[in-house]
């Protein structure tokens, strides 16, 4: 069964489809967007808004850390920079220069990750970010957004150039499932209540969103009720909606396609034991770096399915 | 293992790049994604360096410590080296079949902790000299006089790292590596000249007390001769600008496909027909 069957969703666009499209619509607008390139413009597809606006668009070619750096100081001279790479390329390649030429001096860079996660595929680890939001939350005053599907991707990037600060928008390579219609809210740092429940509290993001609906939707045949929360914003995590999960259904699961060190389940543990200590399973990569396959085999064998969600909501609620 | 006294006949290792094009084409096409055409224009190099009796190593021992090691810093080319390795006996010649499928050592992008003989995890790019400098100061440091070779991309050398590593390895006078430059012309958005244009290469390089000898890489006799002047140098660092084309091989059929850079993407199977025809 493919991804958001169970719980009846459509198919939507690839994450960074929605972003190209939207970064586009937004040029005229506002602008004071420019968009900063490492060659992959039609991988991360900032190139529609290249092409229709030439004169906004730098490609510096294959170089990560002076890509981000030029969108400092074009932020500098109030510009609205969004820079794009795989996310790996972008956060690993170039921390310290995210963190000198972005974070510390507070610009208004937007960092646009694509190719997150292990759902990439046949190319492989070194193409996979999976320590990215790690990296970006460590970033003081750093924004982290994952979002879910097309519809939030298009709010989320408009979001994003409406807010004023340092932000990181973190965006997948396959089509995944349409979870939101177009009238739906998009605020960042308040959590996305998707379904109703009070036996536990499923909380992803991205990808996985999709996932934990087909959990909700699988468990409620087996007579649990969950509620979903699509927590897109990390960073500052939603504390308020964590704390009523944590006291209103006493157990919490989180999934990520993220490794499992300092991304969502680290901020969702963290807010939980400031508030309304839980306790709380976690799923997603693990401590290892994947391979080279197809997505849908990574995902399964890397333990990012519907099954490992339920069966953590089974280990938990058993707690 | 090959010796430089008994060097193959070039029109032998021209016949050996062909066979590693067709295993090129075959094994991305298998996988339904990969970049041929930047393995391609790095045939000539891959075939002189493990065919010509450049490189000693024995691939029942991968880990010896004497060997001369091969490193794809432009790792999305790694099908032409899993070719190469396959015709020399790391592993059979059927798991090139295997490539990107879940599993398989072979990789989108070379990994040294499942594949013996990968000398470096590659496909971040502008990684791949810096790790080869280590080694050849390694080497250098335990007395082993062995070589390392490094192809880089013409789009790679945007990123400032390389740069770094070449500026480090004249400062200690490494004459054990040798850099070759894959000057295709292209890179993933475009060409080089449209995106980053960083030619020539050879003076920028010689700048920094390399030597540097710029030659066709496409063709066999000039990457055997070029590689014969490097291996002779060994008081300071080498570089092979070897203009070439991406795709070389079967351009006439990315002609007709109407994109001569065709980055990042497999032939699909009536052009890899095609393009086998072609080869021969
Ligand atoms: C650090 C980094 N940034 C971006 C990429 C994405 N990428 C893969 S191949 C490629 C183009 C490489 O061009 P070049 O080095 O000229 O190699 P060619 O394919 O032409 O042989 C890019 C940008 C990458 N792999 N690593
Ligand atoms: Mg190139």
């Amino acid at each position: 069964m493919g991804i958001g069957e169970k719980s009846g969703l459509s198919p939507g666009p690839a994450t960074r489809d929605a972003f190209g499209k939207a970064l586009e619509s937004l040029g005229e607008r506002f602008p004071e967007i420019v968009v900063v390139d490492g060659d992959v413009g039609n991988s991360t597809r900032t190139e529609a808004f290249a092409k229709a606006f030439p004169d906004r668009a730098f490609n510096v070619g294959i170089a990560e850390a002076n890509m981000v750096g030029v969108a400092g100081g074009l932020a500098s001279c109030g510009k609205i920079p969004v820079v794009a790479s795989f996310a790996a390329f972008l956060l690993c390649n170039a921390y310290d220069q995210i963190r000198m030429s972005v974070a510390f001096p507070s610009q208004n860079v937007k960092l646009v990750g694509s190719h997150s996660g292990i759902s990439i595929g046949e190319d492989g680890p070194s193409q996979m970010g999976i320590e990215d939001v790690a990296l970006a939350c460590s970033l003081a005053g750093m924004t982290v957004i994952v979002p879910a599907d097309g519809v939030s991707t298009a709010k989320a990037t408009e979001a994003m150039i409406e807010w004023d600060g340092p932000m990181y928008l973190r965006l997948g390579r396959p089509a995944v499932p349409q979870i939101y219609s177009e009238d739906s809210e998009f605020t960042i740092g308040r959590a996305n209540r998707l379904h109703e429940g009070d036996d536990v509290t499923i909380i992803a993001n991205g990808l996985m969103v999709a996932m934990a609906l087909d959990a909700a939707a699988e468990l409620e045949e087996r007579g649990l009720s969950a509620r979903v929360l699509d927590m897109h914003t990390v960073k500052p995590i939603d504390e308020q909606a964590v704390a009523e999960a944590a006291r209103e259904t006493r157990a919490i699961v989180v999934a990520e396609e993220h490794s499992a060190h300092g991304g969502l389940g680290s901020a969702v543990a963290v807010a939980a034991s400031k508030n309304v200590p839980v306790p709380i399973a976690y799923v997603n990569t693990g401590d290892t770096y994947a391979e080279s396959g197809d997505p849908d085999g990574l995902l399964e064998k890397y333990g990012l399915t519907t099954e490992r969600i339920v069966e953590a909501v089974h280990r938990v609620t058993a707690r | 293992m090959s010796l430089e006294t008994d060097r193959p006949a070039i029109p032998d290792l021209q016949d050996k790049a062909r066979v590693l094009r067709r295993h090129i084409i075959e094994m991305t096409t298998a996988a339904g994604n990969g970049h041929p055409t930047s393995s391609l224009s790095a045939t000539e190099v891959v075939t002189a360096l493990h065919f010509g009796g450049f490189m000693n190593y024995d691939a029942s021992r991968p880990d010896w410590p004497e060997r001369d090691r091969f490193i794809m810093s432009k790792g999305h080319a790694v099908p032409a080296l899993y070719a190469a390795m396959a015709e020399a006996g790391y592993f059979p010649v059927e798991d090139l079949l295997t490539l990107r499928k879940l599993g398989s050592p072979l990789e989108g992008h070379p990994n040294m902790r499942r594949l013996p003989g990968i000398e470096a995890s590659t496909g971040s790019l502008g990684q791949g000299l810096s790790i080869g400098l280590g080694q050849a100061l390694g080497c250098r440091m335990d007395g082993i006089d062995a070589r390392v070779y490094v192809v880089l991309g013409d789009g790679e050398m945007g990123e400032g790292q390389v740069w770094e590593a070449i500026a480090t390895a004249h400062k200690y006078q490494v004459g054990n590596l040798t850099a070759i430059i894959d000057q295709n012309g292209y890179q993933q958005t475009g060409a080089t000249a449209d995106v980053l244009d960083l030619t020539p290469f050879a003076p920028k390089i010689e700048s920094f007390g390399w030597h540097v000898q710029t030659i066709n890489g496409n063709e066999m006799s000039e990457v055997v001769a070029a590689l014969e002047t490097a291996v002779a140098i060994t008081d300071r660092p080498t570089a092979i600008v070897a203009e070439t084309q991406k795709g070389f091989g079967i351009l006439p059929i990315l002609e007709e496909v109407g994109d001569t850079n065709f980055h990042g993407q497999a032939l699909p199977a009536d052009i890899a027909e095609k393009a086998l025809a072609h080869l021969g």
